[in-house]
């Protein structure tokens, strides 16, 4: 008898304690890690907890207290930065080269009350909740009662937001029909060029006199403000000095009294690196390491942007530095290595800010989506591949921690040696690196009038999004429930789960004569929703660059310091926003449900499927079994799904490509979910593909899970019918059973798969190799899994049409890793 | 044009020969291999295939024969063979893809637009078509147009084939083929008759002639224990494809897999072959060391 399903597990969430430790040491005992230094250190970062510290809270609510309103507001808050840095704890842990926390220790993550203050309640919530827990101390709350809270309430960013918007709006928002990033978190996403690699702060400080000195008074209406901001950027710049200056003190003390003489000579040489950089430009490839990590801090102290810092394309921007160093006989490659898992360790010891609210429910995680572009293109369009991208992947799969995340970039020009690399550390099985193409994010950054140079100089950041790195501020506003505005159009405006009506009318679908009319309806609904969505975006935007500059950022970001103005001022060469399209399969597939049994083969009438959706299919299981097995579905490269796929691609760009942002500049459209579409799935009743109700939608424009069943050729085809050079990223995620990748000669043809998918424009793919507790949850619900695929010659099978002890055998041997 | 009668078709297939490849598997067979992990290959017509665990009880099958054949009982649905005519309506009205019909006429030009959706794969990978089964040879003129027509569109073509066919047919097909995955079951001629249900002499007599047209041909033996992993059989299938034409000597083993018993469920066949065992990692490498000493090159898997 097939069992109804009525749990539904989604994308499994990993509790507090395991995230972040993807080690699996089975009978071999030994940690991973390169040596014994790494494996400390690593073990200490995995084994620690994440925790609330409260001194950069401190120090912000006091010197507000004592300056608000003596200063313009950039210079205000480089003022706030600099006493920062003179103030915090600085931490340099047993063992390590490369030095520098945000908070007084690793795992230690500050809150930014200027922009959200956590209540007791929050914080206790933090302290106390399953997922994603952060440890805080209990005086520290009664602190935050009495001197941080009482300050902020009223005067905080998400204050000045949701007190201005639209009623409307906040109806939208709260049924679920996008979600808002900057309502807590500032805007981020950036990635750096290679500037910082040569030039030093003190360069930066001689560019901003320059341009204060050329201020044009008479003629030029905003020079006021032009110079407040290039002498916040000028403060910045002795902040970030001030800052490594105090840890080469610090490590010099510690040198003084310490024993061991290898770790002396080792501390003296961590004050003589952090005395130099970030002042001046890095003269070798340690002192480049630090000199990004302190870049990285100062961004990520500054203000709590999404996605943290990126170094961008970090193998170009070190490869020069190992190439001089190794023909001088000066470093080796496992000192080299050394300072890279170092590096590698610091990113973990930083887990994202903690969320509260809606935000926390759609991105539940402790990643804060550092995404270090390995590989690509050269700015001269040249292949990029070096000694130093084979280090990086050396690297990753060594210590395979959470964060940071790590991509791999295949053009045309990228050696298959390198690509079978990544594949063989895609085989392993911890879901990266993820693979772009730069062949065509370069055309989707020249499609938005970026220059050549400057769009071979880009590359992804955060989860797929493409930027030029180093000149760009691309601002991800929110994700958009495509789904939940089908849904809406399916109940003429109310949202079915809260019976709240929370848009417009555009008629009882029951009355639509044909597919046309429907589909139109739907339209009405997005673009009224997208219009919603903009308006407030621009007005969030203004706060930031009103109240919340960002002037160590502009430092490094291209064009600020020449245009005198702010990264959320339109200070950067551009300035894109994006709004995150999620769902595209779910949708797609409600889409050909509806087309194909109520208008075309009349299987059923509109009124039965609204009924069994609204039911949850209760008492419709034959209903909704016809519309899952019966249905073309989104991946199978079947032309009848694909092209309402691409359709509703087409007019989803329609709908965002080019409404104006407030940079002069527009909007893109962009098309990943991170993990929002598990927060989407569980606001949104059962859908006509079939979904119940609470399930997560599909994710980016991956098929939903299970209705791709012709293999990931098939899905690679489906995609490829998008042309995804218009949009600022498409998402692919494919599950492969390990055993499609035992041999090499697999590793070669998943090579070949992938080549295929970006010779016919593919932006991005990920493979996640199923792991025993996925095959689990296939057993417990198989229509989630239906795409996957037991190979064997002359065989074919899928795991979802093995019976229950076949299953179990495959899950087995998986765990065996000998299938 | 032809048709023929196959029962699936899979893209990305990674185990069927060089490159990706989409393997087209015929339906019918005249051998009955105890281990064969498609039985729905064996027979050469259309059959219900029913599974018991996606079945929902819903009757829609009952309900819709018009021959009252189906039936809802403690055991899922049954069938009454007698009086099902096979029309393929309680697999069309069935939601959950329970009651499936096994075997579909195709025409050559429509596998041949099914084959072309996945040629930039096999064109990045060096891939192609595979025409497995079932014995992709019982249907001749089917399997000839489509050979003929792969090769003008310049597609790399496979055929897995047992050999027991008509020699002739086998190397008129050689001349339209650029890779045979040829089976090579055991050298015994009493046990192949026992474990297959057919005489290995026309199988081998075809392979040496195969092997004399210059062919390339990609022995495979399926391993099973102690039906055919013998030092023995070992031994003699070891001396046989020495004497074979040709320089490069290499088979494929692929070992036993127990894998199909829900397809033989779903047939309502009996099981019969869960007592086969599956060969051991050390088993594995003893016999690909023998073959290795008759300068065989033996690899696992297809």
């Amino acid at each position: 008898m097939f069992e109804k399903i009525n749990k539904h597990t989604g994308t499994p969430e990993r509790p507090a304690a395991s995230e972040g430790n993807f080690s699996t040491i089975k009978n071999s005992g030994f940690l991973p890690g390169l040596n014994q230094r790494i494996q400390r250190l690593r073990k200490l970062s995995v084994d620690t907890e994440p925790s609330i510290s409260i001194e950069r809270a401190i120090h912000q609510t006091e010197f507000y207290k004592e300056n608000y309103g003596k200063y313009p507001i950039p210079i205000l808050r480089a003022f706030q930065f600099l006493d920062h840095c003179k103030r915090k704890t600085i931490y340099i842990g047993e063992g390590e080269l490369i030095v520098g926390e945000r908070g007084p220790r690793p795992k230690a993550v500050p809150t930014f009350p200027e922009l959200t203050c956590h209540s007791v309640e929050d914080l206790h919530v933090l302290n106390t909740r399953d997922m994603q827990r952060y440890k805080v101390e209990e005086n520290d709350i009664k602190t935050y009662e009495k001197e941080i809270i009482p300050f902020w309430q009223g005067k905080t960013q998400r204050e000045r937001i949701f007190n201005n918007v639209p009623e409307k709006w906040r109806l939208a928002y709260e049924a679920g029909l996008f979600t808002e990033f900057m309502e807590q978190r500032a805007p981020g996403h950036t990635a750096l060029d290679g500037k910082i690699y040569k030039k030093g702060m003190n360069d930066f400080k001689r560019e901003i006199a320059e341009h204060l000195s050329k201020l044009d008074y008479l003629n030029d209406p905003e020079a006021t403000d032009k110079a407040d901001e290039l002498n916040a950027m000028s403060i910045a710049c002795d902040a970030a000095i001030i800052f490594a200056n105090r840890h080469a003190d610090y490590a010099e003390e510690l040198s003084k009294k310490e024993n061991n003489q290898q770790r002396k000579i080792e501390l003296g040489k961590i004050a003589d690196v952090c005395r130099w950089v970030p002042a001046n430009a890095p003269r070798n490839f340690w002192e480049a390491i630090q000199m990004y990590w302190f870049v990285h801090l100062g961004t990520i102290t500054e203000l709590n942007g999404w996605d943290a810092m990126n170094p961008g394309h970090f193998d170009q921007h070190l490869e020069p530095f190992y190439k001089k160093e190794v023909a001088e006989g000066k470093i080796s490659k496992d000192e080299a290595k050394e300072l890279l898992s170092c590096f590698w360790i610091k990113v973990n010891n930083h887990p994202a800010p903690p969320k509260v609210g809606i935000t926390a429910k759609e991105s539940g995680t402790y990643n804060d989506f550092t995404n270090i572009n390995i590989g690509g293109l050269k700015p001269d369009g040249t292949d990029a591949v070096s000694e130093v991208s084979f280090l990086l992947l050396e690297v990753i799969e060594e210590l395979h921690i959470l964060q940071p995340g790590n991509s791999v970039h295949i053009s045309s020009k990228t050696p298959d040696n390198f690509l079978h690399a990544a594949a063989r550390v895609i085989r392993q099985g911890h879901g990266y690196p993820s693979l772009f193409n730069p062949d065509v994010y370069i055309q989707e950054l020249l499609v938005q009038g970026k220059s050549l140079q400057d769009a071979r100089e880009g590359g992804c950041s955060g989860c797929i999004e493409v930027g030029a790195f180093g000149k760009e501020a691309y601002i991800l506003t929110g994700y958009l429930n495509v789904p939940k505005i089908l849904e809406i159009t399916l109940n003429n405006g109310i949202d079915p789960v809260t019976n709240k009506k929370v848009s417009i009318e555009t008629g009882d679908p029951r009355t639509f004569a044909n597919y046309e009319t429907f589909y139109s309806a739907f339209i009405k609904q997005l673009n009224y929703i997208v219009e919603l969505k903009i308006k407030v975006s621009n007005y969030i935007d203004r706060m930031f660059a009103k109240y919340t500059p960002a002037p160590f950022l502009s430092i490094v970001i291209e064009d600020c310091i020449k245009k005198g103005k702010d990264y959320y001022d339109g200070g950067p060469r551009y300035n894109t926003n994006y709004i995150q399209c999620t769902g595209l399969g779910t949708v797609t597939d409600s889409f050909a449900a509806i087309k194909k049994h109520v208008f075309e083969n009349k299987t059923f009438q509109m009124d039965k499927i609204l009924q069994a959706v609204k039911n949850n299919f209760e008492g419709d299981e034959p209903l909704r079994q016809t519309i899952i097995n019966k249905t073309p579905f989104w991946g199978n490269d079947d032309a009848y799904a694909d092209e309402i796929a691409v359709r509703v691609y087409n007019d989803l760009l329609r709908a965002i490509d080019g409404k104006p942002n407030i940079k002069g500049e527009m909007f893109h459209l962009n098309m990943l979910s991170t993990t929002c579409h598990i927060y989407f799935g569980k606001i949104l009743g059962a859908t006509p593909n079939g979904r119940l109700a609470g399930k997560s939608i599909s994710d980016g424009t991956s098929p939903s899970h299970g209705a791709d069943t012709h293999g990931p050729s098939s899905v690679i085809k489906s995609l490829a019918k998008l042309d995804q050079t218009k949009s600022g990223g498409t998402l692919l995620n494919l599950r492969f059973l390990p055993s499609l990748l035992k041999k090499d000669e697999d590793i070669k043809k998943l090579g070949k798969l992938i080549r295929s998918y970006f010779s016919l424009g593919g932006h991005h793919v990920q493979f996640n190799i199923v792991d025993t507790a996925t095959l689990l949850a296939a057993q417990e619900t198989p229509e989630d899994y239906k795409d996957l695929l037991v190979r064997m010659a002359g065989y074919s099978d899928y795991f979802n049409d093995m019976n229950a002890d076949l299953q179990q055998e495959v899950i087995e041997r998986t765990e065996n890793d000998s299938f | 044009m032809e048709s023929g009668l196959i029962f699936d078709i899979k893209r990305y297939s990674i185990n069927d020969g060089p490159g990706i490849r989409v393997t087209v598997f015929f339906k019918g067979c005249n051998l009955n291999c105890t281990w064969c992990h498609n039985p729905e290959s064996i027979s050469h017509k259309i059959q219900k295939m029913y599974a018991k665990n996606k079945c929902i009880s819903c009757c829609a099958c009952v309900d819709n024969c018009s021959t009252f054949a189906c039936n809802l009982t403690q055991d899922g649905i049954i069938t009454d063979k007698n009086k099902c005519n096979l029309c393929g309506k309680c697999a069309e009205v069935c939601p959950t893809t329970a009651t499936e019909i096994s075997g579909r006429t195709e025409t050559t030009t429509n596998i041949l637009n099914i084959i072309q959706k996945e040629t930039v794969f096999m064109d990045s990978s060096e891939g192609g078509v595979t025409f497995s089964g079932g014995e992709p040879l019982l249907q001749p003129k089917f399997l000839f147009e489509l050979l003929d027509q792969c090769g003008e569109k310049n597609i790399h073509r496979a055929i897995d084939t047992a050999g027991n066919v008509k020699t002739e047919l086998l190397l008129e097909a050689a001349k339209k083929t650029d890779l045979f995955l040829y089976d090579l079951k055991m050298m015994n001629q009493d046990l192949h008759k026992k474990w297959t249900g057919v005489n290995n002499e026309l199988i081998l007599h075809n392979l040496k002639k195969l092997s004399e047209t210059g062919s390339e041909i990609n022995i495979r033996i399926p391993l099973i224990v102690n039906v055919n992993d013998d030092e023995q059989n070992i031994e003699e299938s070891a001396k046989f494809i020495s004497a074979l034409y040709g320089e490069q000597k290499s088979v494929n083993l692929l070992p036993y897999h127990n894998i199909a018993q829900q397809k033989y469920a779903k047939l309502g066949s009996v099981y019969v072959t869960q007592n086969l065992e599956v060969p051991s990692q050390n088993e594995l490498q003893r016999i690909i060391a023998h073959f290795d000493s008759f300068g065989i090159k033996a690899a696992l898997g297809g």
